[in-house]
Formats: C-alpha cells, sequence, structure tokens
C-alpha cells in the first residue's frame, strides 16, 4: 500500500536529519510518538510535536525513556505506528521495554541518534558506539533489525524502511543516525504519497475468538489484532505459548524465543540491505556505515587514483549484519577496511565473519568528531599491501 | 401475628422488636448454596463472614487436601452473596430460589 | 441438621464467562485477598454494563501483576513498573478504550512511582486500582514502599525504619481527580468504587488494602490473610471525605478507608483538544483517536 497523504509533505525541502527522520515518520503513518527530550534528538520530538495536531496523531513528552519506550508499545498493541527517538543514555534506559516489544513482537521504531559516550560523553558530537548495543543491548536471546542513514535524505528513506521492516517482521526496529547527520541540514526530496511504498500490519483476518496471538503463520510471523478488536487477548513478556499464556519450562523457551531469533536469521539475505561499489575484483573493500561512509569517499577515490583495487560496501541495514557476504568476499579480498566512530563495534562481527581468509584493519575514532580522511587511506593502503 | 411473619430457623422467636408496616409486601429471598468443592482452598473467609452462620468447614478434605465448607443451615441462606464476592477461588456461589423451584 | 449443598454440574460459577477459565486455579496462596480483588473488579464491570470488548487490562509484575493473566479481556503483562505508561500508549491511542491498570503497591509506587504521579498530573483517563499488601511479595518480603514503620521484610529483618508513602495523599496531591481506599475484606463497597473509578473521566485510583498471608502476614507473626481480613474488620474505619494527608497507615493499628476524592478535571485529550481548538481554531479537527 502507498503512503497516506495526510502526513507527506512531498516536495524539495532544506532539512537536518532529525527534522528528516520526523518527516519519515509522517509519511510512514506513524500516529503515536512518545518521546522524551535528549540531545541530539530533541528536534525530531519536536517537530512531531508540531505536526501531529494537524495530521490526527498524538504526542506525548512522557517523563522519562523507560516510560516512552512502554508507551509506544502500548500505542501500537491499540493499532497505531508508534516511534520514540533518543540518544545514549536515553538508549540504555529503553534496554528493558525494548525486550518486552521483542518479546511480544511488537512493531515500532526506534530512532538513536547517537553521541559521544560512554555516560554523559558529548551530547552534541557524533558517536557510532551504540552500535553492538543496538544488537545486544537488553538482555536474553533476540535478534533485531537496526538500519543506518548517512544523509538527511537517508534519514527520511530509512525510517519508513524501519517501519517497513518493523511491521514485516514483527519486531522494534532501530533507525541508529549519529549526531552528525542528525544536524547535517541538506536537501531532502520528498516523494508524492502514491511513490512511497508502505508495509501494512500483518493484520489477523479470522474469527476473533479462534485468535492465537503467537501462532505463527507460514513466514514465521504471527498474525497482530488491535486492543478492543474483541478476540480478549492475552500477552505477556514471560515466555509464553501461542495463546499468548506464560509457561514455565525449557520447551516453551525453545519454540517461543527460538522462534523470535529464527525469523529474522533464518532470513537475513531478504532483510540486508548493501550498497556495493567495486566490490568484485577489489583487494580491498572498505565496510562502512552512516556518516563514515560519506566521509571514507575520498579516500577510497584517492586510493583507486593511485591504482589501488578498492572496493566499498556500505551497510544500509548495520543489523543482521551481512555474515554472508562477508564470508562470500573474505577469500577473493586481501583485507576488510572499517572506519567507525568507536573504538571497534562492528569491527568485531567483521573479524568474525572473514574468518581469518582477509586481514580486517579497523580505523576507529572516539567519538566528537567524523575521522579524517587520511587515516582510512593510509588502512586502505595498508590493506593493499 | 406469628404465621404472617416468616419465621427465621435460627430463633424461636421473630427476631422484629416490632413489625414492619410493609412485612406482607417483603419477601426475604432464599438462595441455594452451590459450591465447587475441589476449587477450595480453605481460607475460611466465607464461613467467617456469612451473616446468617449458614457454612461451616467439613472434616473431610477436597482433592488438594483443603478443609473446605459445607451448609449446615442451608434454609437461613438469603442470597446475600457475600461468600460469593468474598471466596477468592471462585468456589462458591449462591442462586436466588424463586417460589416455583429453583432459580436459575 | 448438616447437609452437603448440592454441586450442580450444569451450573458454572456466574464469573467464569470474564475468567480465562484455562488458566484457573490461579497461583496465589491460600487467604490471599488477590481473587477477591479480581471477583470484585468482575462484579464491578458487570455493574457499569460496558462491553467487555472495550476493556483492556494492563498490570505490572508481582503477585496483583498476575491479575491481567486471569481476566478473559485484551489483558497486558507488561515489565515491572510499566504499566501505566503502557496503559497510557493504548489509551491516548484509542480513547475509547476503558484501559485499566491493576498492579501491586511495589510495582505502581517505587518503580513505577514516577509513572504515577505524572500520570496524575496529565489526568490521563485510566484507572489504577493498586492492590496494596505492605511487602513485594512475589519476590520473597522485601520492604515496599508501604512497608509500616516497625513491620518486619526479608531487606528489613530487624524491621522497617524508612517511613512509608501514604498512596491516597501521593495520588491526590499528582492530581488524581477519584482517590479511594477499600480492604479486600469490604468486598461490596469495593465493587462500587471500582464502578465509579472506572466511570469518572481521568486518572482514578482505588487502593485495595490486600491480605499477604504467606510473607507479610508471616513475616510479622500475624496469622493468616483470615486474621488480616479479621483485622481489618475491626480496625478500618470508614471516613469518607476525609484529609488525604492523615491516611499514614501505621503497624497494626487503625486503617481508614472512604471515598477521599470526587472532583472534575479536564483528561489529558480534553485538555489538548480545548486547547487546540483555541488555538488552530475551527481548522482544528478534535483528536478522538489515531486509528479508525
Amino acid at each position: 500500500m502507498t503512503a497516506d497523504p495526510r502526513g507527506v509533505l512531498t516536495g524539495e525541502h532544506y532539512l537536518d536529519g532529525d527534522h528528516a527522520a520526523a518527516e519519515g515518520a509522517l509519511a510512514a503513518g506513524c500516529r503515536f510518538f512518545a518521546g522524551y527530550p535528549i540531545t541530539p534528538s530533541t528536534e525530531v520530538a519536536e517537530r512531531i510535536s508540531a505536526r501531529f495536531p494537524k495530521v490526527g496523531g498524538i504526542f506525548v513528552q512522557m517523563e522519562d525513556e523507560l516510560g516512552s519506550m512502554a508507551a509506544i508499545l502500548g500505542g501500537a498493541w491499540a493499532g497505531a505506528k508508534s516511534m520514540t527517538v533518543t540518544s545514549g543514555p536515553g538508549f540504555s534506559l529503553m534496554m528493558e521495554n525494548l525486550g518486552l516489544g521483542i518479546m511480544m513482537e511488537v512493531p515500532t521504531v526506534i530512532v538513536n541518534v547517537q553521541r559521544g559516550g560512554p555516560s554523559t560523553g558529548l551530547p552534541t558530537l557524533p558517536g557510532q558506539a551504540d552500535i553492538m548495543q543496538a544488537r545486544w543491548g537488553s538482555h536474553g536471546d533476540y535478534e533485531v533489525i537496526a538500519v543506518s542513514p548517512s544523509s538527511p535524505q537517508e534519514a527520511f528513506d530509512h525510517t519508513i524502511l524501519a517501519f517497513n521492516f518493523s511491521e514485516k517482521y514483527r519486531v522494534p526496529t532501530l533507525v541508529m543516525m549519529d549526531e552528525c547527520v542528525g544536524h547535517m541540514t541538506e536537501k531532502v526530496v520528498i516523494p508524492k504519497p502514491e511513490d512511497i511504498e508502505i508495509v501494512p500490519r500483518k493484520w489477523y483476518q479470522g474469527e476473533p475468538q479462534d485468535y492465537l496471538p503467537y501462532a505463527p503463520d507460514d513466514d514465521m510471523i504471527p498474525w497482530m489484532v488491535k486492543a478492543g478488536d474483541g478476540s480478549r487477548f492475552h500477552t505477556t513478556g514471560l515466555t509464553h505459548d501461542e495463546r499468548g499464556y506464560p509457561v514455565m519450562n525449557a520447551d516453551c523457551q525453545e519454540t517461543c524465543v527460538g522462534r523470535l531469533v529464527d525469523k529474522i536469521r533464518s532470513r537475513i539475505d531478504e532483510i540486508v540491505v548493501l550498497e556495493e561499489d567495486e566490490v568484485d575484483g577489489a583487494d580491498v573493500v572498505l565496510v562502512s556505515y552512516g556518516i563514515s561512509s560519506r566521509v571514507a569517499i575520498p579516500a577510497v577515490e584517492r586510493a583507486r587514483a593511485e591504482g589501488m583495487k578498492v572496493g566499498s560496501l556500505r551497510l544500509v541495514t548495520v543489523w543482521p549484519f551481512p555474515e554472508n557476504r562477508i564470508r562470500e568476499l573474505a577469500p577473493k579480498v586481501k583485507s576488510f577496511v572499517i572506519p567507525e566512530i568507536n573504538y571497534g563495534q562492528l569491527y568485531y562481527e567483521l573479524e568474525r565473519c572473514a574468518g581469518g581468509k582477509a586481514r580486517t584493519i579497523l580505523v576507529p575514532h572516539g567519538g566528537g568528531w567524523v575521522h579524517d580522511a587520511q587515516d582510512i587511506f593510509d588502512a586502505i593502503k595498508e590493506g593493499a599491501e | 401475628m406469628a404465621d404472617k411473619v416468616q419465621p427465621d430457623p435460627r430463633e424461636d422467636k421473630p427476631k422484629y422488636w416490632r413489625r414492619p408496616l410493609d412485612a406482607d409486601t417483603v419477601k426475604v429471598p432464599h438462595g441455594e448454596l452451590h459450591i465447587l468443592v475441589d476449587r477450595c482452598k480453605g481460607c475460611q473467609f466465607c464461613v467467617t463472614y456469612c451473616p446468617r452462620d449458614v457454612l461451616e468447614m467439613s472434616e473431610d478434605f477436597n482433592t488438594k487436601g483443603y478443609h473446605y465448607p459445607v451448609a449446615q443451615n442451608d434454609p437461613a441462606c438469603v442470597n446475600c452473596r457475600l461468600c460469593e464476592m468474598l471466596c477468592p477461588e471462585f468456589a462458591i456461589f449462591c442462586v436466588e430460589i424463586k417460589e416455583e423451584g429453583t432459580g436459575k | 441438621m448438616k447437609t452437603k449443598a448440592p454441586a450442580a454440574p450444569d451450573m458454572s460459577h456466574p464469573m467464569e464467562g470474564l475468567l480465562r477459565m484455562d488458566r484457573i486455579p490461579h497461583i496465589w496462596c491460600p487467604t490471599c485477598g488477590l481473587g477477591t480483588v479480581v471477583t470484585a473488579f468482575a462484579a464491578a464491570l458487570e455493574k457499569i454494563e460496558i462491553p467487555l470488548d472495550d476493556v483492556v487490562v494492563v498490570s505490572g509484575i508481582g503477585c496483583t501483576g498476575r491479575v491481567a493473566g486471569y481476566i478473559k479481556v485484551d489483558s497486558f503483562h507488561t515489565t515491572h513498573g510499566r504499566a501505566i505508561p503502557f496503559a497510557t500508549g493504548l489509551h491516548l491511542t484509542n480513547p475509547k478504550l476503558k484501559v485499566v491498570v491493576i498492579s501491586g503497591d511495589g510495582d505502581l509506587i517505587s518503580i513505577g512511582g514516577n509513572h504515577f504521579i505524572h500520570a496524575a498530573r496529565r489526568n490521563i483517563d485510566i484507572t489504577v486500582i493498586c492492590v496494596n499488601n505492605f511487602i513485594y511479595a512475589m519476590t520473597g518480603g522485601q520492604v515496599a514502599p508501604t512497608t509500616p514503620l516497625k513491620a518486619n521484610a526479608s531487606t528489613m529483618p530487624y524491621g522497617n525504619y524508612e517511613r512509608p508513602f501514604n498512596i491516597p495523599y501521593l495520588a491526590e496531591s499528582s492530581g488524581a481527580v477519584y482517590v479511594a481506599r477499600w480492604s479486600a475484606l469490604h468486598v461490596r463497597r469495593l465493587t462500587n468504587a471500582m464502578a465509579e473509578a472506572m466511570v469518572k473521566p481521568g486518572f482514578s485510583v482505588v487502593e485495595v488494602i490486600s491480605p499477604c498471608s504467606t510473607l507479610y502476614s508471616r513475616r510479622n507473626r500475624l496469622g493468616t490473610g483470615l486474621d488480616l481480613m479479621k483485622f481489618y474488620h475491626d480496625n478500618c474505619v470508614i471516613k469518607h471525605g476525609a484529609e488525604t494527608r492523615g491516611l499514614d497507615i501505621q503497624f497494626q493499628d487503625e486503617i481508614v478507608v472512604g471515598k477521599f476524592v470526587d472532583i472534575e478535571r479536564p483528561t489529558y485529550v480534553e485538555s489538548m483538544n480545548n486547547w487546540y481548538g483555541e488555538v488552530f481554531g475551527d481548522e482544528y479537527e478534535p483528536y478522538e483517536g489515531s486509528v479508525k
């Protein structure tokens, strides 16, 4: 289906990443937002609070991030597309209820505009150091989907992509922006509503009294209802069976949690979105995401100009990690180079998947600024030897 | 006078110190007790708070090993349903006995 | 003459339509007051004659938190302390739902305290039934922010020295429009209070003093839940309209019950619609829910 015209601000705009993400949410059909101010994500909430009264949505500034995360789960169960935004410290607070959203299989979107960390860190400066937390931050076993925009235009596009993933896989989806993209102002083109593809919620079509909240369909995703539909369902954060009732034993854990993991893991190749450039035949493949991928562009171009065979593999989806593609490339290349604004996070995934068949070179950065392209170039040069 | 007023089965004489003016119009309801014996966990809320002392705890045990309530004075039940409201186990309820037969 | 009351197999308990019978018997201890609270709630639902499809129960974690799993309406068993914001999300997205939070004193007032006071401040139109057993029962009897001074708990093994909250005072001062306190023994008045609270627009709180035999009562050598009920019988004093600031509960002392607050204040959605109506004029479409 296509976007509801009421929320689509078609046209060419000059927006920063935060504002573009807000417009992306509106275009995707988000009509419930609960958030808490935190630099550098606050502008998303501010814009939504201004736009929602005019498009029939409801905005509430909650008392804290814990409440925000719980509220968006409730909003989704009442039938709305819901979203919250935060940054590092708030992201940590949201972890428990992110787990609840995963366990209850709630479609919702969380935008993390990453900043320097840990703790209060650098509130107004970029970082990419929450990437591992996006995957492992909540307790227990699960899989999430996370996307990483590198420009305000992508902040718009990837927010819509995140909503679509969340509905298709019934999983909270993360938009891992960073302060640089969030506060960078660029041209953003918002298409017409009929040109925006929206994945609708997987609504249950049967008789209310026969509804089983967690009976999976062939695609391992259960059908969803909303509160008030008459199915009188129960759902819980405890390990549960198909009826949504808690069942406390290892068999149920395997069925329940095993499916939460498998529904994503078995479909990695469907979910992963990559942008590849001259990867085939390359000696060095630069793996990057978010703002670092743009910072790396001049480094890659200069390396190519000097005769090195450099390919570029940009991760649009950072989770699930493109394991299969890396495993496929590793025997064919000399090395992978990964610039990240952290001291090594996706680097470990890359090294794991390369399996020793290629070198993996990290270009770390503590945060607070973007890389110096020279450092990335030096790493590429090292990788080409 | 005594034959007009419904006699209280627990006592030899009627309870009223004077006969109410509408005594002929008011019918004291009576209830039929239903006890789901195997749900009971022996809390004794019903026995303790029945205003008509209809219940007492049995001497036997149910399948869970608890003593359960039994009616020791069925006719005294006025269908107040306090036992039904207080029971934490949904194990006891009353049904009003209509004049024609068992109420539904 | 001793007669066993006839067990009529064709007659089921009148509440069974409202219970998830496939999960009965419930997990609560003998002489626990929670089953009584569930019965009162079911009776209250019948009393207000609301279509059950519109009722949503949200609970947190704890013994009271299990209530959501036994009532046959759309129900959510959420994380510790977060029932109120979860309910806020449900309500604001679809204000036609009758959202009731049923959770315990530790869940709502301790970890959930921040959400409690803000939802009261905002006057979110939900009903909160706070079952107060003065202890964290599910986890084994730790001190709660409602445990009276001197009472014993597993993390106050020499007796509690922390001053407890007075829930009606907290609710009133945060902005709740309906505040009542009853015990599990006052079952009919409790039912009426729940019914009134659900019908009342705005943030309504009903505190239920409930016996906990296995933890609170046992640790404090107070007998069983039945003994606690007898205590409520002898020591609860009904004072409708009493000043909430004076409703502190001391250990094994008088408990004041009644309806204390029943005022009118615009709800969150009403305030929003009124304000935006003023600010935007005729072009504003009053918000009635974001899902058709």
